[in-house]
C-alpha cells in the first residue's frame, strides 16, 4: 500500500556529505588557537627537565622584570588551589590517590611536569621569560618501567603508595580454580605480551583560554575539550571552589582528541585563576613538544599470560597478570582503563570457561596514562587475539578454526563472559569471519604461503586474523557509577529538541564532535524522525551555556547514548504534536496518524496539519487542548540499560623480506558489524582512521623513555605517526546485527578499527616468520625486530 | 672589551596575501605563520607541531608550497602568498576543496588547510598522479583522523576535475583498479 501522504525520502543510511566541511575546507573553522579576545595575554609553561626531583626553590625575579611580562607564578602561588581530581577510582584506589597539582609544589614526577608559568603580552615574550626563571632541583633516582617500579628498592614516587602501587585489582574466577584448569589442560602455553605506550597525537595540540569578568564574577573557559560539562564541574567544584554556575565552558572546533581531550588538565583551572589574578584574558596553547611531555598517553601494559587449551584448539583457561603503567600521577579516569575496560574484556568474542585477571596499576616517572582510542579494549583484544594464534601454533589448528571453535554462538546472546562485564548485547561472529576470509582469499593465500616457504621463492607471506568485540556506550549509571569500582557518577546523555515557531528545529546535545560529524548524523536522524527538511535542523553542542548537562564524547557513545536521547526527545515532540493535531482536527489522538512530518485523521489524509503548522499553533498558544503547555519541545536524559558490543574480523596480509626483515602490508580487509548505520560515509571514515592508528601501533609507534625519565621519542621526528605512504588501502565490508539496546540498533564505530587492527597486523607479521619458530615479537614490529626474531628463533 | 651590536627591533615587511597588499613592522624572529594568523587574522593556517613535520601550516609563497612555521615573515618580504582563505574564488570552491568535501577527506579538519594547499601544489606539478604519487606527494602533511584513504580519493577526485576526466569517474576508476589488484 502506498503512503497516504507524501513522505520525504529517508536520510538515515545514506552517505550524506558533511555539513561541517564548508567551514573546515575554507579555513573558516574556529579552533582554540583562533580564539582572540581584547587584552588577551599569553601563558607559557616552565616544565621539569627531570624525571624525578625535589624542588628546593624557584627564583622568578629576573623573569618578572622581562619585557611584556604580566606575571610569573609557581606552585607556591597556587597552594590553596586543590589538586586535580581522579574521577574513576577503580580498584578501590583511596589512600594512595596522587593527582597533579595545577603547578608542581615541592616535587616533580616526570619530565614535562609544569613547574611555573609566565603570563606576558605575547607568546614570544612569555617564552623568552621562561629562560630567566631559575629552579633549584634536587634530582632523585627515577623509574619508568611499571614492573621494575614495584620491586624492592625501586625509587618511590609518592609516600602513600608503597612499591608505587596504585591498585591491585582482579576479576574472574579465583586464581586457584584457574590454576587447576591450567594444570588439567592438554596444551599449555605461556607468553609475555607487551602493549607499548602510545601518544594520541591529535593534530591540534591542547589549549585553553580563560576569561574572568570582574563585573559579574563569571568565568568563561574555552578548551580543547571532549567533555565541556564535566570540565566545568571538575574545574569549579573540585579544583577552584568556584560555584559551578559561575563558569561557562566552550569547546570550539576541536582538532581531534582520541581520548586525550577527555581529561582535566592543569591549564583549564589555571587560565581562569590567572585571568582573575591578572585582570586579563589568558591563552595557553601547547606546542607539540609539550603535548608529548604532558598530555595523557595510552596503553603501556606488560602482561604475562598462561593459556590452557584442548588439542583441538578450544581455550579452557586464561590466567592474566598485567602491570599497567599509569605515569607520575593519576589522570582523570586512569584507573578505570586497565580494570573495567581491559580486565573485563579479555575474553574477547570467545567462550572461555576459566579466566582470572590480575592488574597492578603502577606509578612511574613518566607522563600520565589514561584513555587513548579504544582505552583498555585494544589491550584486551591484542592479548586474546595473540592468545588465539599462540593456541593455533601450539595445536596445529588453523588460526581461523581456533577462533571459530571458541566463538560465542548467535543463540548465546545476551552473553555473560563471567568476568564482570555486562552481558554482550547481540552478536553473530562467524559471518564476519567468513566474509573477511572470502574477501582476502584465505585458502589461496595459505597455499601461496606454504609454497613460498617450501621453495624459498619470493618474500615470506604472513596472514593475520583479528576477531574482536568491544564495548561502547558505557552504561548504565547504576553499573558504571558504583563507587569503588565505577567512577562514582552516571554516564547518561542529554538532548533537547525544540521546534521553533517558524518550524525550524534546534537540537542541543551533551555529546560533541572532534571530527565525527555529529552535526550531520544527528540532523539526518532528526529529519527522518520528525519529518522536517534536513536543512531546517540545527545541532547545537559544545557550550555549557544553552545545553543541558551531558558527559561528552568518548567510548563510541555519541550515537548510541547521545543519539538515543535525541531520538527519544523527537518521539516526545511527535507525541505532543499528535495531541495538538487531534485537538485542531477535532479527533481523538488515537485516530491521528503522524508520518513524514504530517498529522491527519486516519482515513482523511486530505486534511493535514504539518509539523510546522503545529509548531506555530503550539507557540502562539491561543488554541491548545485543556492543560497543554505552550511550545513544542522535549528533553531527555537517557541512561541506557546496557552497553553495546560491536564486533568483526580484520585480516591483514604482509610480505616480509627474508634477508632484511623489511615488511609491507599488501592487503587489509575489515568486516565490521557496528549494528545499523546512520551515515556510511562517516562510519567508513571512522573505521579507516581507526585502522590506521591500530596498524601504526603494530608497525611504527611507541613512546620510549630512557632510564632517567627522558622521553626519547619527544617529537614527530622520533615518534612515527604514519604518513600517507605508510598505510595500505583498506577494503571494507559490513555485516549488520542490530543492537537491541537502543531503538536505532546502533553499536558504535569510533574505536572498532583501532581495536581490531593492532592484533591483525601483528599476527600477520609473526605468522610470516612463525615457521622459523617465532612465537611472539614485541611491537612496534620494526624490520630490525623482525630480523632479530628470524635469526634468534 | 666586547663589541656592542644592535639588531633592529622591528623590520619592515611587505607582502601580497590572497591578492591584498600588506605592509607591517615586525620582529625579525616572527614566523610567517604567526604573521598570517596574528597580524593578518588569517587563522585558517594552523600550527600542529614545532618541528616542521605536520604540514598543518602549509601555504603558497610565490607559487611554491612552504611550511609557514619554518619561514620567517621577513623571508617572505615582497612575496605573493596564498593561504587557505584565498583558495575559493568568488564563493566557488577549488577542485581540491570539492574533492575533500565530496570524498569525506577530512574529519576534525585541523590538518585540512595544509593538506589542501599541499594537494594543490602536487596537482600543479602533476595533474594526473597515481595513487603512489599522491601518497608520496603528501608525505609532508600528517593526518591523524582519516587514515589517508579518503584523502587519496579526494585528490583523485580533484585531479579528475582538473584534467577533465571527471571527479567521481576518476575515483570510481581508482576503486576498480584497487578491487582488481585485490582479487
Amino acid at each position: 500500500m502506498s503512503a497516504a501522504v507524501e513522505v520525504p525520502e529517508k536520510l538515515v543510511g545514506k552517505p550524506i556529505k558533511r555539513r561541517e566541511d564548508p567551514r573546515l575546507i575554507t579555513g573558516a573553522g574556529n579552533f582554540l588557537d583562533d580564539v582572540r579576545l581584547p587584552g588577551m595575554a599569553h601563558m607559557a609553561v616552565l616544565r621539569s627537565p627531570y624525571g624525578h626531583a625535589n624542588i628546593r626553590g624557584i627564583d622568578t625575579s629576573r623573569a618578572k622584570a622581562m619585557p611584556g611580562v604580566v606575571g610569573v607564578f609557581t606552585g607556591e602561588d597556587l597552594k590553596d588551589v586543590n589538586p586535580l581530581p581522579c574521577a574513576w577510582q577503580a580498584g578501590k584506589v583511596q589512600n594512595n590517590v596522587n593527582t597533579p597539582r595545577v603547578l608542581a609544589l615541592g616535587k616533580v614526577t616526570h619530565v614535562g611536569d609544569p613547574v611555573a608559568v609566565v603570563v606576558a603580552d605575547s607568546r614570544y615574550q612569555a617564552e623568552d621569560a621562561l629562560a630567566a626563571i631559575e629552579v633549584d632541583y634536587e634530582e632523585l633516582p627515577a623509574v619508568v618501567d611499571a614492573e621494575l617500579a614495584t620491586r624492592d628498592g625501586a625509587p618511590q614516587l609518592h609516600e602513600n603508595a608503597p612499591h608505587n602501587v596504585v591498585m591491585q585489582w582482579s576479576c574472574g574466577k579465583e586464581a586457584a580454580e584457574v590454576d587447576a584448569a591450567l594444570a588439567a589442560a592438554d596444551v599449555r602455553v605461556s607468553e609475555r605480551i607487551r602493549n607499548q605506550r602510545l601518544i594520541a597525537n591529535a593534530m591540534e595540540p591542547r589549549g585553553s583560554v580563560g576569561r574572568y569578568d570582574a563585573g559579574t564574577g563569571e568565568y568563561t573557559l574555552w578548551a580543547t575539550s571532549q567533555a565541556p560539562h564535566v570540565h566545568r564541574l571538575l574545574t569549579a567544584a573540585f579544583v577552584l571552589g568556584v560555584p559551578e554556575q559561575k563558569i561557562r565552558v566552550i569547546a570550539p572546533d576541536v582538532g581531534g582528541g582520541f581520548g586525550s581531550k577527555i581529561f582535566l588538565y592543569f591549564d583549564m583551572p589555571l587560565v581562569l585563576w590567572l585571568s582573575k589574578a591578572t585582570g586579563r584574558p589568558v591563552k595557553f596553547f601547547e606546542d607539540r613538544s609539550e603535548n608529548y611531555l604532558h598530555t595523557a598517553q595510552g596503553r603501556d601494559h606488560i602482561t604475562d599470560v598462561e593459556i590452557g587449551a584442548t588439542k583441538d584448539g578450544k581455550i579452557t583457561a586464561l590466567k592474566v597478570k598485567t602491570y599497567a603503567n599509569l605515569g607520575g600521577y593519576l589522570s582523570t579516569v586512569a584507573p578505570g582503563i586497565p580494570t573495567t575496560l581491559y580486565g573485563r574484556m579479555v575474553a574477547g568474542c570467545y567462550k572461555i570457561p576459566n579466566i582470572h585477571v590480575d592488574v597492578t596499576g603502577v606509578y612511574t616517572n613518566t607522563a600520565m596514562v589514561d584513555a587513548y582510542r579504544g582505552a583498555g579494549r585494544p589491550e584486551a583484544a591484542y592479548l586474546v587475539e595473540r592468545v588465539c594464534d599462540l593456541v593455533a601454533d601450539a595445536t596445529g589448528v588453523d588460526p581461523a578454526d581456533v577462533r571459530r571453535r571458541n566463538f560465542i554462538q548467535p543463540g548465546d546472546f545476551p552473553y555473560d563472559t563471567g568476568i564482570g562485564m555486562l552481558p554482550y548485547d547481540s552478536g553473530n561472529y562467524e559471518p564476519a569471519l567468513d566474509r573477511a576470509l572470502e574477501m582476502v582469499g584465505y585458502q589461496d593465500l595459505l597455499k601461496e604461503q606454504a609454497k613460498r616457504r617450501a621453495d624459498g621463492s619470493g618474500k615470506l607471506i604472513g596472514i593475520g586474523l583479528s576477531s574482536y568485540v568491544e564495548v561502547c556506550g558505557i552504561a548504565p549509571s547504576k553499573w558504571i557509577g558504583l563507587p569503588g569500582e565505577g567512577w562514582g557518577a552516571g554516564l547518561w546523555e542529554s538532548a533537547n529538541v525544540r521546534v521553533h515557531l517558524t518550524g525550524k528545529v534546534v537540537v542541543t546535545t551533551g555529546s560533541l564532535p572532534h571530527g565525527q560529524g555529529h552535526e550531520t548524523t544527528f540532523a539526518q536522524l532528526v529529519a527522518d524522525e520528525l519529518g522536517v527538511p534536513y536543512d531546517d535542523v540545527q545541532i547545537e553542542h559544545s557550550d555549557t551555556l544553552g545545553t543541558p548537562f551531558g558527559f561528552g564524547t568518548y567510548g563510541s557513545r555519541s550515537l548510541t547514548v547521545g543519539g538515543t536521547a535525541i531520538y527519544k526527545s523527537v518521539a516526545k515532540v511527535r507525541e505532543k504534536a499528535k495531541q495538538l493535531a487531534a485537538h485542531l482536527l477535532e479527533a481523538s489522538p488515537d485516530d491521528i496518524v503522524f508520518e513524514g512530518g504530517k498529522a491527519y485523521v486516519k482515513g482523511s489524509p486530505d486534511a493535514v496539519k504539518t509539523i510546522q503548522d503545529l509548531a506555530l499553533a503550539a507557540h502562539v498558544g491561543y488554541d491548545l487542548p485543556e492543560g497543554m503547555e505552550p511550545t513544542l519541545e522535549a528533553t531527555t536524559f537517557y541512561d541506557p540499560p546496557n552497553c553495546t558490543f560491536p564486533f568483526g574480523t580484520h585480516v591483514c596480509v604482509v610480505e616480509v623480506d627474508r634477508e632484511t626483515g623489511q615488511l609491507e602490508v599488501v592487503r587489509y580487509v575489515a568486516v565490521d558489524d557496528v549494528g545499523n548505520v546512520v551515515n556510511p560515509l562517516i562510519v567508513d571514515g571512522q573505521l579507516h582512521g581507526g585502522i590506521a592508528q591500530g596498524l601504526a601501533q603494530a608497525l611504527y609507534e611507541g613512546a620510549v623513555y630512557n632510564e632517567i625519565g627522558e622521553l626519547v621519542t619527544g617529537t614527530l621526528n622520533e615518534y612515527a605517526i604514519p604518513k600517507a605512504s605508510m598505510v595500505p588501502v583498506y577494503e571494507l565490508d559490513r555485516t549488520v546485527t542490530p543492537s537491541p539496546v537502543n531503538p536505532m540498533g546502533a553499536k558504535g564505530a569510533g574505536e572498532a578499527g583501532t581495536i581490531a587492527a593492532t592484533p591483525a597486523v601483528a599476527n600477520a607479521v609473526i605468522d610470516a616468520v612463525s615457521h622459523l619458530g617465532v612465537k611472539n615479537i614485541d611491537m612496534p614490529l620494526t624490520p630490525e625486530r623482525v630480523w632479530r626474531a628470524m635469526h634468534n628463533a | 672589551m666586547a663589541n656592542t651590536v644592535t639588531a633592529p627591533a622591528k623590520v619592515a615587511v611587505q607582502m601580497t596575501v590572497n591578492g591584498t597588499e600588506y605592509s607591517a613592522e615586525v620582529e625579525p624572529r616572527l614566523l610567517l605563520v604567526h604573521f598570517l594568523r596574528d597580524n593578518l587574522g588569517l587563522t585558517g593556517t594552523h600550527v600542529g607541531c614545532d618541528t616542521s613535520q605536520c604540514g598543518a601550516c602549509v601555504v603558497d609563497v610565490n607559487g611554491a608550497s612552504v611550511k609557514s612555521c619554518t619561514v620567517l615573515a621577513v623571508q617572505a618580504d615582497g612575496a605573493e602568498v596564498t593561504t587557505i582563505e584565498g583558495v575559493a574564488k568568488d564563493g566557488e570552491y577549488d577542485p581540491v576543496q570539492r574533492g575533500f568535501w565530496e570524498m569525506h577527506g577530512l574529519q576534525c579538519g585541523y590538518c585540512t588547510p595544509g593538506m589542501i594547499m599541499s594537494a594543490r601544489a602536487l596537482l600543479r606539478r602533476n595533474p594526473n598522479p597515481s595513487e603512489d604519487e599522491i601518497r608520496h606527494g603528501l608525505e609532508g602533511n600528517l593526518c591523524r583522523c582519516t587514515g589517508y584513504q579518503n584523502i587519496v580519493r579526494a585528490v583523485t577526485y580533484a585531479a579528475g576535475e582538473i584534467n577533465g576526466t571527471g571527479g567521481a569517474e576518476s575515483v570510481a576508476a581508482w576503486e576498480q583498479r584497487v578491487a582488481g589488484q585485490a582479487s
